[in-house]
């Protein structure tokens, strides 16, 4: 299932990636309908291992970095078909395949063995969390292609994808947008997260680094939507802080469940 | 290009008797304007004379283009084997009362195939004056449509017309030519729109009254701009211009306090030096609330100060840089020509394929046709003589003789049909035509297709 996916996923990709070169509204019908079928697949790839562990798939690294995939494929469906605009369509499913590929490489041979039951409280906190990261994902591709577009537009050498690619505006409101449904999803997580710990332990960890950590990420974020509609901000500055805050969500997401948290340590 | 061959059956050289389209015309490459308005046709005129083509037995089907670029009959001639771009550019000399000396080497004549060939390049815009250009396809389009309403197509006009439509849109969606901004004028607009996408309900400044500022104008107000503003010099001038464009006019004296609202400047004063100052322009952005604005400067010498470049959320283009991308799209265009070329290959080779497949029908019908005639001849006259038969012989020779006709006809008609190379399939269609006379005295219902 998952290589199916995958193989959707490559399509879709082909698609978009030709819709840079030559629209086609049929074509970008096909890629978009390619892209939901591949997300289909992987939702029931991630079904599959959900019913064989009795969890949904976040304690071992491939199960969350699935996840994040098809959290992220979601995500982009739902950005592309709000502001209907394909044209970035081709990097987000590059990222899909990539990161696919590397997890078809990542695979374990065997189903693991049941993480101990924390309960859907728990369930819903960290799946909203990756949710989050990758909605931040998106806005990160969103605002390096939004650098890449306004480095052309000033630079005057205006190539053939050139063209194809949505405008600056379009990009800007595409990565609100993404950036807006990752907060809304990490601040519940993160609630969801502190109750779940209440009701199990009676006390917040608030100093632990994952904490504080996920709230700079939603601190930097937030100052990024002020920044993005702030004179002296608005544009290229702002995308830049864009796509630095996502540098902290990759720091969280990887050193600081790795190393630095206490009871955060699911990959 | 100006006048072309008369001919293109590969088989036998000479004009083909089947199915096929014929097609005289000018364009701006064969004839000047002088000549080209005086065979020009109006909407009416060009249903008026397709009317009259098939009136006179000219054409079976006709369809009359006319734009500024050109004048183009197209039609399916009525008689097989007749001299019909003859007839038509008669016709065309008599309608428009110019004789046909004027128009000598400035007529390009088609038949067959490469009249459908010139069709399909002309809606792919190959053959426009501005490579690519899609307006052609709309004005196509329209006397297409008007043809067909008025009852001056038929099944093959049809289908060719189709073809071009279909093979033009396809030219466009999966090749460069087409895609990208010609025009000075309309590449500025184009770059504005990838900076605010959608220009709908934007605010537009105009400085001075040049003509390459008013086409782009143009482009803006077609794309639905919420405000325009003008300001020049002369009030008088900045009025009438307003006027004419949709717009208000503001005092020269108020431009720095009336650059703090656009989101598009365009720029064309006469001047001798720097009207528009990085100053005015960094107070202007910071009076906006730092949103983007995309200056088009189309002054030489230049009307805004080109250090603004370096302005943050401002987007400068001067007249040499849309230039440039004019020049690169230009040639962008060009490298997509053979891309293109195979496109309309393909759409002529299935054109071609249903005209064969509809005339190795219509073959095979008329020479049944013609059997079943000199049989029934030789049974008058061979059956006369026999008084001896009865009538249950007679009855049985005759159908002895047409299980005859049928067996005769069964192999040319399944090898016309298995034909694998096109090519090969119209020689032998040409061939039977010329061995047996089909040319000389086919009638109309011998072309039996019932096309769509």
């Amino acid at each position: 299932m998952g290589y199916l996916s995958l193989a959707l996923y490559a399509a879709s990709f082909l698609c978009y990636a030709r819709l840079l070169y030559a629209p086609d509204v049929w074509l970008g019908r096909l890629a978009t309908l390619l892209l939901a079928g591949g997300i289909a697949l992987h939702y029931f790839a991630l079904l599959h291992r959900s019913m064989s562990t009795h969890a949904i798939p976040y304690d071992d690294l491939y199960g969350s970095m699935s996840l994040f995939a098809w959290l992220l494929g979601i995500t982009y469906l739902g950005v592309e078909l709000f502001h209907r605009q394909r044209s970035v369509g081709a990097f987000v499913t590059l990222l899909l395949v990539v990161w696919m590929a590397v997890l078809g490489w990542l695979a374990p041979h065997q189903i693991p063995s049941p993480p101990p039951a924390r309960g859907p409280l728990f369930a819903f906190h960290i799946t909203l969390n990756i949710w989050a990261y990758a909605a931040f994902a998106l806005s990160f591709v969103l605002s390096l292609v939004y650098l890449v577009q306004d480095r052309v537009l000033r630079s005057h050498r205006a190539g053939t994808a050139f063209w194809r690619f949505p405008a600056l505006d379009v990009l800007d409101r595409m990565s609100r947008s993404s950036v807006f449904i990752g907060l809304v999803a990490l601040v519940f997580g993160v609630a969801s997260g502190l109750v779940w710990e209440h009701r199990l332990t009676g006390m917040y960890s608030w100093a632990d680094p994952k904490v504080i950590v996920t709230l700079l990420i939603v601190g930097v974020y937030i100052a990024y939507l002020m920044l993005s509609r702030t004179s002296g901000w608005r544009g290229a500055r702002a995308a830049l802080v864009c796509t630095l805050n996502f540098a902290i969500v990759l720091f969280s997401y990887t050193l600081v469940n790795l190393y630095l948290t206490r009871f955060h340590r699911f990959l | 290009m100006a006048t072309a061959s008369n001919s293109n059956s590969p088989a036998t050289g000479r004009a083909p008797g089947g199915i096929r389209v014929a097609l005289i015309g000018c364009n701006h490459r064969t004839a000047p304007v002088e000549l080209r308005e005086r065979v020009a046709f109006t909407g009416e005129q060009a249903l008026d004379a397709a009317g009259e083509l098939r009136r006179r037995g000219i054409l079976e089907e006709a369809v009359v283009l006319s734009t500024c670029n050109r004048s183009e009959l197209y039609g399916v001639p009525a008689a097989a084997g007749s001299a019909v771009t003859e007839e038509m550019e008669e016709f065309l000399t008599s309608f428009h009362r110019i004789s046909r000396a004027e128009l000598q080497g400035r007529l390009y004549r088609w038949e067959g195939t490469e009249a459908v060939r010139h069709l399909y390049r002309v809606a792919a815009g190959l053959d426009s004056m501005l490579l690519g250009e899609a307006e052609i396809l709309g004005q196509l389009r329209t006397a297409y449509g008007q043809a067909l309403d008025h009852g001056s197509t038929g099944p093959i006009l049809n289908r060719a017309f189709q073809g071009a439509l279909e093979v033009g849109k396809r030219v466009r969606a999966e090749t460069e030519v087409g895609a990208r901004p010609m025009s000075v004028s309309l590449a500025g607009v184009k770059l504005a729109e990838r900076v605010f996408g959608n220009l709908k309900g934007r605010a537009a400044l105009i400085l001075g009254a040049g003509a390459v500022a008013e086409q782009v104008v143009e482009h803006l107000r077609n794309r639905h701009i919420g405000s325009l503003r003008v300001v020049n010099r002369s009030q008088d001038r900045a009025a009438d211009l307003a006027q004419r464009m949709g717009g208000e006019a503001v005092a020269w004296d108020a431009l720095e306090t009336a650059l703090a609202a656009p989101d598009i400047i365009v720029t064309s004063v006469g001047s001798t030096g720097v009207v528009v100052s990085r100053e005015m322009l960094e107070r202007s952005i910071a009076a906006r609330g730092g949103r983007p604005v995309f200056v088009v400067d189309l002054g030489v010498p230049r009307n805004v100060a080109s250090e603004s470049a370096g302005l943050y959320n401002l987007y400068l283009y001067n007249i040499d840089d849309l230039g440039e991308i004019v020049e690169q799209n230009k040639r962008a265009r060009e490298a997509e020509l053979p891309r293109a070329e195979a496109l309309i290959t393909e759409h002529v080779a299935k054109f071609e394929a249903w005209r064969t497949a509809l005339e190795t029908g219509s073959i095979v019908e008329d020479l049944r046709g013609r059997f079943r005639k000199h049989r029934e001849v030789l049974l008058r006259e061979r059956l006369g003589e026999m008084n001896n038969l009865s009538p249950q012989e007679r009855e049985r020779l005759s159908s002895i003789t047409e299980e005859l006709i049928e067996r005769v006809l069964d192999e040319p008609a399944e090898r016309l049909r298995n034909a694998r190379e096109m090519r090969g399939r119209l020689g032998a269609i040409e061939a039977l035509r010329h061995l047996f006379g089909i040319d000389r005295d086919t009638d109309k219902g011998g072309k039996g297709g019932s096309g769509e």
